[in-house]
């Protein structure tokens, strides 16, 4: 009885976190642009999609922020998890507040600041807004991730470790290569991942600090408040795809080293 | 010679963060000449009902998505490990879905035409009002934040020793009393934090307002893009409206952080 | 030689526009003006190599971009035509067009501003005047739109297109009676509750409601722009939602049953669904002209005003009048335009009724303009419902005392322990 309910609960939650998304993907296929009568199936809105050169550049150029972006912010945040890691207590306790800021500021605010510092500079130095802006942007709230996820790493480390590698006549750098650098790459790993997706889906601050790039988000956004197409649910599916697709791929390696690892136990 | 390391992202902080955070501040007591003024910050007093509705829109669906999320987390835990994560997985999945998107399939459904009208319509009820109302905002701000609140909520409860609550089973309590006096205090630290990861995100939303409360249930988030790239252009005055914002969401996070001194709070 | 180039242009030009085409007989209309409207190439070519850029923006919906598969995509024939990329990106509202341009940090080499925005603009000193030598197609343009009051003597802009403000409405919901009937009070009216869509900008929003106090619409009169805010104010219980281009979607899936807005979007909306109509009240209206400019921090001044020249080429303007609907100040284009629309009185409404019952915006005030904006930000806050202002304060006041009360307690612990 107990574990029905608990069952029937959990599909509740579900329907109600996929259903938006299922509507959305079969009215990809209406033939009509209606949203509530279905008439026919079709692949139109796909083909139209991959026509739609504005989507298609803005792909491009949310993909090219996303990967700059992030290895900017996983080299800048590991590193300078590796230095915070070497502090005392409390410049370390400040230096980590105000990584906590980025991440606790709404938004919104994060992107209109932005926006003025970089118009304040901006007009004085002639330039506009545009990659170079949205990166730095990007970078700026990537960074705090990739050292939230890299610091705990260190705590996990046996402190001796670098140490004994000392000892055993590596010098500093090649027992921080060898010793150091694996122990926390799976964090600077996942650091690289979360930024990337944070990225990738970033529409507030962009939208304040791109210029006239267009991101996908943003082209998204101006897409919903004008004549709704119904291309815009083909993309909607295909993101869910792409995401499914990544997800599930992450999981099976996930599980892989789990078993691999429970073998070696 | 380690600490060397950190002074780029150092830099990188106090240029990209802090000054920028100070410009705000200096925006909101300057006019347009740059003339020093406090009328920015008087006239976002005219805005208090703004506020007042969005402090009370985003408690609401705080409170909306720890209820939802509270009992499917304790369901999520108790569930056979090898299953959880993939559980676990299948839940957050829509999260990684666009923002946009995601709150675009609720216009599509909620709309006088839309899917739940013509549902209800078959039993000759409606058609209902549900776009463009506030509930229609509260309702895209739960969907949009649920994840927030259900992964420090997992993260806290998936650790709590099992045994405890034998334990307290074992000493004669109800489930009731297990739940108040054992899981509840044990997961307070996920609660709080989901509490401010749900409550940050939706008082400064612009875009679900916009989206589905029809442009006439305006937050602070449309308040502020009015005043930099809407219809009203005042940046003094939004960078005010920024600077309040930011006060109301410290002083929330004060509050927040006295129930909740886990230094090893798991962000995500 | 040159002949062959032009050959193989138009050649390029016929192979995309067929291959983007879904196989229709208007295919060989198309065509057939492809051939006919010879661009001159040398002028066109003069940057081809360049490798330039132009950022053009541009009101939502207001390009012909192929996307339903019968008119040209404007802006990649322009590509084809004179080798230079543009990055075209939309906005809502001329405020906001105005906010962005202002809040600087961007820069765009083609905008569109309306009639009374482009003489703030001017008088801002925004906007870069233009050099008429290099736009050899302004000869296309009407006279009576060479030299308009927003911006004396052509100075600074060319005429995109222009048009008037009315009701679309949804003809299943009222009788013939009620429909001839339909004037602005019709968006006070309380039977239509909940199904009212309104303007999301202040100046459109406010000539309606100046419009239905008789007062002038270009009024700086304090005290009327209070009583247009409270007529607004009034009003908002009945608005289901403020939009500006979102009016597409929600009208043509019926969600609501009035909105009243551009002539031309609504020319569009008809061709498309025939529950809907478009009434224009007589008792007056605003006549609007959107034109082309190429604002200040433009880069690209020669290849922005080689944009501007192609706008303006006859079935290029034809394109445009033909795709968004709105009615062309081109004087060649209107020229190929069916009869049909010349006189459906949507569009093209007759001199007498131009001449009488439509206002021209003007740029107003500084401060009446801070005014407006204000009096629109408080209107769109103002709240319906009360009872939420008082368990707010309490609910905040909660979380004080419960806070300070865990202080304390956690503070007495702390003591606790140490002993």
């Amino acid at each position: 009885m107990k574990k029905n309910l608990s069952k029937l609960y959990l599909a509740l939650v579900m329907l109600f976190l996929y259903a938006p998304i299922f509507v959305l993907i079969v009215f990809s296929f209406n033939t009509t642009k209606s949203r509530s009568v279905l008439s026919g199936f079709t692949f139109d809105w796909y083909i139209k999609l991959f026509h739609n050169e504005l989507i298609l550049s803005s792909l491009w150029n949310t993909i090219i922020v996303a990967v700059i972006a992030s290895i900017g912010a996983t080299i800048l945040g590991a590193v300078a998890a590796v230095g915070i890691n070497g502090m005392k207590r409390l410049p370390k306790t400040i230096v980590m507040q105000g990584t906590n800021i980025p991440i606790m500021n709404p938004e919104i605010v994060t992107g209109v600041s932005l926006m003025l510092l970089f118009v304040f500079f901006m007009v004085r130095m002639n330039l506009e807004m545009g990659f170079v802006t949205l990166i730095i942007a990007h970078i700026t709230f990537d960074v705090p991730y990739v050292i939230l996820n890299v610091m705990p790493r260190f705590r996990q480390m046996d402190p001796n470790l670098y140490e004994a590698a000392q000892d055993l006549g590596c010098n500093g750098a090649s027992a921080f290569f060898k010793v150091v650098l694996p122990e926390i790459m799976p964090g600077i790993i996942s650091g690289f991942l979360m930024s990337f997706t944070f990225s990738l889906d970033d529409f507030v601050v962009s939208y304040f600090t791109s210029g006239t790039t267009q991101t996908l988000p943003i082209t998204i956004y101006s897409m919903t408040r004008r004549k709704v197409s119904p291309e815009i649910n083909a993309l909607s599916t295909i993101i869910f795809l792409v995401v499914v697709a990544v997800l599930v791929i992450n999981n099976v390696i996930e599980r892989r080293n789990l078993r691999k690892r429970g073998v070696i136990k | 010679m380690k600490k060397v390391l950190a002074a780029p992202y150092l830099v990188w902080m106090v240029v990209f963060i802090l000054v920028p955070l100070i410009m705000v501040a200096y925006f909101a007591v300057t006019t347009a000449d740059g003339a020093f003024t406090f009328d920015n910050l008087a006239a976002v007093s005219q805005y208090a009902n703004i506020f007042i509705r969005s402090i009370w829109l985003a408690a609401i669906s705080t409170v909306i998505c720890l209820v939802i999320a509270y009992p499917l987390v304790v369901i999520l835990a108790r569930i056979n490990v090898s299953y959880q994560s993939t559980v676990l997985m299948i839940v957050m999945l829509p999260m990684w879905m666009n923002f946009l998107l995601r709150t675009y399939a609720w216009m599509t459904l909620l709309g006088n035409n839309g899917l739940i009208n013509m549902f209800l319509g078959l039993f000759g009820l409606g058609p209902f009002r549900l776009l463009n109302t506030q509930g229609a905002v509260v309702l895209g701000m739960v969907y949009n934040y649920l994840p927030f609140m259900i992964l420090p909520l997992y993260n806290v409860i998936v650790k709590i020793d099992k045994s405890v609550i034998d334990a307290a089973h074992d000493l004669g309590c109800s489930n009731f009393q297990t739940f108040v006096k054992v899981l509840l205090p044990l997961s307070i630290p996920g609660v709080m934090s989901g509490i401010t990861m749900v409550f940050v995100p939706a008082i400064s939303t612009f875009i679900i307002s916009r989206m589905l409360g029809g442009g006439s249930n305006l937050l602070i988030g449309d308040l502020i893009e009015m005043q930099f790239l809407g219809n009203s252009y005042n940046p003094n005055l939004g960078a005010a409206i920024s600077l309040v914002l930011m006060v109301i969401i410290l002083f929330i996070m004060v509050i927040l952080n006295q129930f909740d001194d886990d230094e090893d709070r798991v962000l995500m | 030689m040159k002949r062959l180039l032009t050959l193989i242009a138009a050649l390029a030009v016929f192979f995309t526009c067929a291959c983007s085409h879904i196989e229709d007989e208007t295919d060989e209309a198309a065509e057939n003006e492809e051939v006919v409207f010879e661009k001159d190439e040398e002028y066109y070519s003069a940057l081809k190599d360049d490798n330039v850029t132009i950022n053009v923006y541009n009101w939502g919906e207001y390009i012909p971009d192929g996307s339903d598969g019968e008119t040209i995509n404007l802006n990649a024939e322009f590509t084809e035509l004179t080798g230079i990329k543009v990055n075209y990106t939309t906005y809502a509202t001329n405020e906001e067009l105005y906010a962005k341009l202002k809040s600087g940090g961007a820069s765009y080499d083609i905008i569109i501003p309306s009639d009374y925005m482009i003489s703030r603009m001017i008088k801002e000193d925004m906007l870069e005047p233009l050099d008429m030598d290099n736009i050899p197609n302004f000869k296309n343009i009407m006279d009576k739109f060479t030299d308009p009051e927003y911006d004396p003597g052509s100075v600074y802009s060319v005429p995109y297109t222009w048009g008037t403000v009315g009701i679309l409405y949804d003809n299943t919901a009222f009788t013939e009676e009620e429909a001839e009937n339909i004037g602005w009070e019709t968006l006070w009216d309380e039977r239509y509750a909940g199904n009212i869509l309104m303007f999301d900008n202040p100046r459109d929003a406010f000539a309606i409601a100046e419009e239905m106090l008789g007062y002038d619409l270009n009024t700086e009169d304090s005290e009327k722009l209070h009583d247009a805010a409270e007529l607004l104010t009034e009003q908002k219980k009945l608005v289901q939602a403020y939009v500006m281009d979102e009016i597409f979607d929600k009208m043509g899936a019926g969600e609501a049953l009035l909105a009243p807005y551009y002539a031309g979007d609504a020319v569009t909306l008809m061709d498309e669904y025939d529950h809907l109509s478009f009434v224009i009240p007589e008792s007056g209206t605003n006549l609007f002209v959107d034109a082309v400019c190429i604002p200040k921090g433009s880069v690209n001044k020669r290849a922005a005003e080689m944009y501007i020249n192609f706008l303006c080429e006859a079935d290029i303007a034809y394109a445009v009048a033909d795709y968004i609907g709105y009615s062309s100040p081109n004087a060649a284009a209107f020229e190929l335009l069916d009869d049909e629309v010349k006189e459906d009185g949507i569009s093209y409404p007759d001199d007498e009724f131009l001449e009488n019952h439509t206002t021209t915006f003007r740029n107003l005030s500084d401060e009446a303009n801070l005014e407006m904006q204000t009096l629109w930000t408080e209107m769109k806050s103002s709240e319906e419902e009360t009872p939420n202002r008082l368990i707010v304060p309490v609910f905040m006041a909660l979380c004080v005392i419960a806070s300070i009360v865990i202080l304390i307690r956690r503070h007495v612990k702390k003591k606790k322990e140490i002993f």
